[in-house]
């Protein structure tokens, strides 16, 4: 009979999971968002309570299955966020433990080559965020930019940009998640605003520093300069740029 | 700061400098240091022009004014059109601030030639210096050298900037005669030679000395213009290759000639820009790169032309259909690699993971492998494999016709390979 699992969401909360069907020795059971479930009749449910040092009991015993680079994938197809991938998670997991080696690289398993697909989507969305995002200088000096990515990648992000913009203060803003993280010269943290919340152009163009609508004005003449009518090829530039990140791209406003 | 004059100076010196296709900013390793401004490690396309290709640096001239005649350049003496000269203080705040906001990974400063060669090389790297040292700039700096400039300058160019190019511009030197009198070939090579050696050395001293200075540490690249001249595939491709080979080139940028000019010696400006061939030159440029090709495997006397159609891969495949079907389960990696439909990462997959089992079919879609190419030329774990003894031209039209819209219509100029 299979278990279901209920778990917080979270990446320890997951691990906790993987201690429980261990410990009770759990044959098959089914992983699910604690908020997102609704119990069915006969349903057999255990509701996960997570606890750090189960968790990281469960990591420690990865990081002797998996090389430091694997336990960094699994973290970020979790990041995904995506619905019902978890119990891809859990079964990659499980896998990992069970095997007698190293299953990395094992791609002719169906754990093993879905979490390779999500990691990629996680990845790809990160290096668009790297791209996509357009700085704004508000009268303070700091940067403020705002993102609605696909997933969770805000933590994903931070490295990148701190040992890029390492003497500007930036904000990098999540409008889907509502929350951002804030660089202050030193070290980053992750904020919730207030203002964010309504985001009309006309609050934050307050904010703007002055030089601040001329080079969005210089960078949109840039951008305009660089086409080659004669090559147009507007199906490939969709491809590479998708319409939903127009709306937070200078050249494309 | 006069805005609309900035702005018609940035439009004038963009337009004249979109022509060069190089926007690469990968392959240096420069890091923030003491807190500064930016690094130059990934190369990110920041967005991507209505035709597809990548934004990646503030590319302009710093000056559109120039004393030479090239038959093929919107820049030319003779051409009738509005000029504009940046000073060196505007490159420099153009390129923080776009910086600054995530627009760009750095700059790719090219020049008209004012005065003469020096003199403007001289600008260049006075550019490129006050972005090192007075802005504590690393980004990503990309200079293309003016061809005549002393080596005393080469080297300083060498110092700030992380790439250098010098482009040939035409495949061969007879066509470069026909349509850039001015130019010659051996004012081309002789910086290209001292930056292969200034390269080589620099790396030497690094490996000794980790105080010692990097210089151009992401090498140097050039650019050749297709279709303007009459030179065949094999001719642009033996070129390039020995390029390559004989000053460890980077990159070399194959450009399809964009007619802006009429002239007796050009094509005439209705002439459509070749962008399939442009697109095929670069599948074929990569399988020398990455896929062990060698360069006559690809084109030769009796295959002077890529095939429009098709792919060069796919077009080597059909004519060595003794070599095929491989078990991917057992072929060596030189040999998968060499199959249409399979990329470098499927290949590396593959190889990684029949360790653990044979592979079939579905497990080979999933890997990101293209069966329908793949499928004429591969066994693998599975009774199902092409059994008829097709003849490479079948399996050109079979592909063909169930690519059509794919492969014929929708001809893309950034790659998209095999
Ligand atoms: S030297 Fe350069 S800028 Fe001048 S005409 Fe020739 S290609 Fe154009």
């Amino acid at each position: 009979m299979t278990t279901t699992l209920l778990y917080d969401g979270t990446f320890e909360g997951l691990l906790t999971a993987v201690f429980e069907v261990y410990e009770h020795k759990l044959g098959y059971v089914k992983l699910a968002k604690a908020d997102k479930h609704t119990k069915a009749m006969f349903e057999q449910v255990i509701n996960v309570i997570t606890d750090e040092v189960r968790a990281t009991r469960v990591l420690k015993g990865l990081k002797l299955k998996l090389s430091p680079m694997g336990v960094q994938r699994l973290y970020a197809a979790h990041l995904a966020e995506m619905d019902g991938e978890e119990n891809i998670l859990l079964g990659y997991i499980r896998y990992a433990f069970d095997a007698g080696q190293n299953i990395e690289e094992d791609y002719g398993n169906k754990f093993v080559m879905r979490v390779s697909e999500m990691v990629r989507m996680v990845r790809r969305e990160k290096h668009r965020m790297e791209a996509f995002v357009r700085f704004q200088k508000l009268k303070d000096e700091t940067f403020y930019a705002t993102v609605e990515p696909d997933f969770n990648v805000l933590p994903l992000l931070i490295r990148h940009f701190k040992s890029r913009y390492a003497d500007q203060r930036w904000i990098i803003y999540d409008m889907k998640r509502l929350y951002g993280v804030y660089y202050d010269l030193h070290d980053t943290q992750y904020i919730t605003l207030d203002f964010a919340t309504s985001n009309k152009p006309s609050e934050v163009m307050a904010a703007f520093c002055e030089e601040e609508v001329i080079y969005q004005h210089l960078w949109k003449s840039y951008f305009h300069s660089v086409n080659i009518t004669s090559r147009k090829n507007t199906k490939l530039h969709v491809r590479h740029v998708p319409k939903r990140y127009w709306k937070h791209l200078t050249e494309k406003i | 700061m006069n805005v609309d004059r900035i702005t018609e100076k940035l439009n004038i010196l963009a337009d004249a400098a979109k022509y060069d296709v190089s926007c690469a900013s990968s392959g240096s390793k420069r890091k923030n240091e003491n807190k500064g401004l930016g690094n130059a490690s990934n190369g990110i396309c920041h967005s991507y022009t209505e035709d597809g290709r990548c934004v990646s640096l503030l590319k302009i001239l710093l000056t559109n004014h120039c004393i030479f005649d090239c038959a093929y350049c919107v820049s030319r003496k003779s051409n009738d059109i509005k000029r504009a000269a940046f000073t060196v203080q505007e490159v420099v705040d153009l390129t923080i601030n776009f910086y600054r906001r995530n627009y760009i990974e750095g700059l790719f400063l090219s020049s008209g030639i004012f005065k003469d060669a020096d003199y403007t090389m001289e600008r260049l790297v006075r550019i490129a210096k006050k972005l090192r040292t007075e802005h504590n700039f690393n980004g990503y700096i990309h200079l293309k050298s003016i061809p005549g400039a002393s080596d005393e300058l080469m080297n300083e160019a060498g110092l700030y900037a992380d790439r250098l190019s010098v482009n040939l511009e035409m495949p061969t030197e007879a066509g470069l005669k026909l349509l850039a009198p001015d130019k010659n070939q051996a004012d081309m090579i002789k910086p290209m030679g001292y930056l292969k050696n200034a390269i080589i050395q620099h790396t030497e001293e690094k490996k000794l000395f980790k105080k010692a200075p990097i210089f151009a540490p992401a090498g140097q690249s050039t650019q050749v213009i297709i279709g303007a001249t009459p030179e065949n595939d094999s001719q642009v491709l033996q070129s390039a290759n020995y390029f390559y080979k004989n000053f460890n080139l980077k990159r070399v940028y194959y450009s399809g000639y964009v007619p802006v000019l009429a002239d007796k010696r050009l094509p005439a400006l209705n002439t459509s820009v070749p962008m399939v061939r442009e697109n095929r030159l670069y599948q074929a440029d990569w399988l020398m790169r990455f896929y062990g090709f060698h360069v006559n495997e690809i084109v030769n006397t009796q295959q002077p032309h890529l095939d429009l159609d098709i792919d060069p891969k796919l077009g080597w495949a059909i004519r060595n259909m003794q070599t095929f079907p491989i078990d991917v389960n057992k072929a060596d990696l030189q040999m998968i690699l060499r199959v249409p439909g399979i990329g470098l990462l499927s290949a590396q997959k593959i190889v990684s993971a029949r360790i653990f089992g044979k592979l079939n079919w579905d497990q080979l879609k999933k890997m990101g492998v293209s069966i329908n190419r793949a499928k004429y030329f591969i066994t693998c774990k599975s009774n199902e494999f092409e059994r008829r003894d097709l003849t490479g031209n079948n399996i050109k039209q079979f592909i063909l016709a169930a690519s059509q819209s794919k492969y014929l219509k929708n001809a893309q100029t950034q790659l998209s390979l095999f």
